[in-house]
């Protein structure tokens, strides 16, 4: 079956998951990132890429972090932003999300950035677009429901290539709560995707996808045995919002056993670097300690995010 | 360019060709002369029809922009487009004092009012061949005429 993200030539046309985005395409992504990070050290910090074009940040869904390095890496790139929190307007009075995209497009949007609550919401606006003859405009996956978060899985390997260089050699291992993560199932299929050896899942059973298991992830529910000799630590949020039911006794516990303080760490390797997708709930999933202690790359996370989010925007402006 | 290039200069190469002759010039002439590398790829005015090339190489420049004196140097000056990006990028960091523009050949071709200060060599080439800089692992450069295809500078 054809790649929907990429068009005739193999180029990227849109930006859905990393489920089946080739590794050389990743790998072409995190390259051309790499000299976009120093644009953000220089007096002035655009450059004029995307100069003329106009993205849409459509949020479906809340998300002001994701949505500001979206807005700020479009703008860096000289483009035109115009942000639309859906969830209080069109929506509300009845239009469909189709004839939304129809809107958009006859105000001559260039490019789409969707964050929705429904899985598969940007790969029907993709479809529609290619379908109704519109193959110059393009969709960014900003959050899909459970299902991918691409451009933060891409921002996680990007900062795990950053500091470790070589995937081939790593342990990585993902915590917490990995059943309502759609950033754990991107930076799975990435770490997979690049060749990492050893990725781990660790939490409770009620926390981690019944499926977890044919992803080539080895499940741990002791974090002890998990974080041994990992490279690599991806803190999970607990998403408390999304929890329906009974999925754990309470905060307090969930930190006893799966939150990530000091003594914990040094289980892993001591050069080992601990990393968190934001927004982060000090005292559930993790200690201030560590959080702020000298193997937290979170913040330098959010400033890659940023230029992996113009690289993307970059590569699919021009085709 | 011996005594005519400002003795504090600053000498900024044009990825690839540019950026290896410009370390190779910082040896060669006399006083202190900065050295950094500049990948215009972010300000080509073809990137709406050929899109980013891969393997973009990111811009260095130790120096402060604002108020220093530049020589731009390049390999091959052709069409002079991507002397204008140079330049172009340049302001992006500051304001110089002055810019100046070396480049070992110039074949000719151009298609915006660009002129170097500084010139090793014109030559006259078919428009469908290439003039390419190599340099091998030893450090040597070797100028080569290529049949066409790789981007004009």
């Amino acid at each position: 079956m054809a790649n929907p993200q990429l068009n005739d030539k193999g180029e990227l046309n849109h930006l859905l998951t990393l489920e089946g985005l080739p590794g050389e395409v990743i790998g072409r992504i995190l390259d051309t990132a790499v000299p976009f990070v120093s644009i953000a050290e220089r007096d002035v910090k655009k450059v004029p890429l995307l100069r003329g074009k106009t993205v849409f940040n459509l949020f479906f869904e809340n998300s002001t972090r994701t949505r500001t390095t979206f807005e700020i890496a479009a703008k860096r790139l000289s483009a035109d932003v115009i942000n639309l929190n859906i969830g209080v307007s069109s929506t509300s009075k009845g239009e469909t999300l189709l004839d939304t995209i129809d809107n958009l497009v006859a105000m001559n949007a260039d490019m789409f950035v969707v964050r929705h609550g429904e899985s598969g919401a940007p790969h029907l606006i993709a479809r529609h677009l290619s379908t109704s003859g519109r193959p110059g405009i393009h969709v960014i996956n900003a959050g899909d429901g459970r299902h991918q978060h691409p451009t933060q899985g891409l921002l996680d390997l990007f900062t795990i290539r950053h500091y470790k260089q070589d995937f081939h050699r790593l342990t990585v291992a993902i915590v917490g709560d990995l059943l309502h993560s759609r950033v754990a199932r991107s930076l799975i299929h990435g770490l997979t995707t690049l060749g990492t050896p050893e990725v781990r899942a660790i939490g409770p059973q009620t926390l981690l996808p019944a499926a977890v298991e044919s992803l080539g992830v080895h499940v741990f529910h002791d974090m002890a045995k998990g974080l041994s000799g990992a490279d690599v630590i991806v803190m999970l949020r607990l998403q408390s919002e999304r929890m329906k039911g009974a999925l754990l006794p309470s905060p307090g516990e969930f930190f006893k056993h799966y939150g990530l303080t000091v003594d914990k760490l040094a289980l892993a390797k001591p050069d080992a670097i601990v990393m968190h997708p934001g927004p982060m709930n000090r005292g559930v999933e993790i200690d201030s300690a560590v959080a702020d202690g000298k193997h937290s790359v979170i913040l330098p996370q959010v400033t890659f995010g940023i230029a992996v989010r113009m690289a993307v925007m970059s590569m699919l402006g021009a085709s | 360019m011996r005594g005519a290039v400002a003795i504090n200069a600053a000498l900024v190469g044009i990825y690839s060709g540019g950026a290896w002759l410009a370390e190779r010039l910082a040896q060669m002439l006399p006083g202190e002369h900065p050295v950094g590398y500049i990948d215009v790829s972010f300000y080509r005015d073809d990137y709406s029809t050929k899109g980013l090339r891969a393997n973009v190489a990111t811009t260095t420049l130790p120096f402060e922009v604002g108020g220093s004196r530049i020589v731009l140097v390049d390999d091959v000056l052709y069409t002079g487009r991507s002397v204008r990006a140079a330049i172009n990028e340049l302001f992006d960091y500051g304001r110089p004092d002055s810019i100046e523009l070396a480049v070992l050949v110039d074949r000719g071709g151009r298609e915006l009012p660009i002129e170097p200060t500084y010139v090793g060599a014109r030559v006259s080439v078919a428009r469908n061949l290439s003039i390419v800089l190599q340099r091998d692992l030893d450090g040597r450069l070797e100028l080569t005429v290529e049949p066409s295809g790789v981007q004009g500078g």
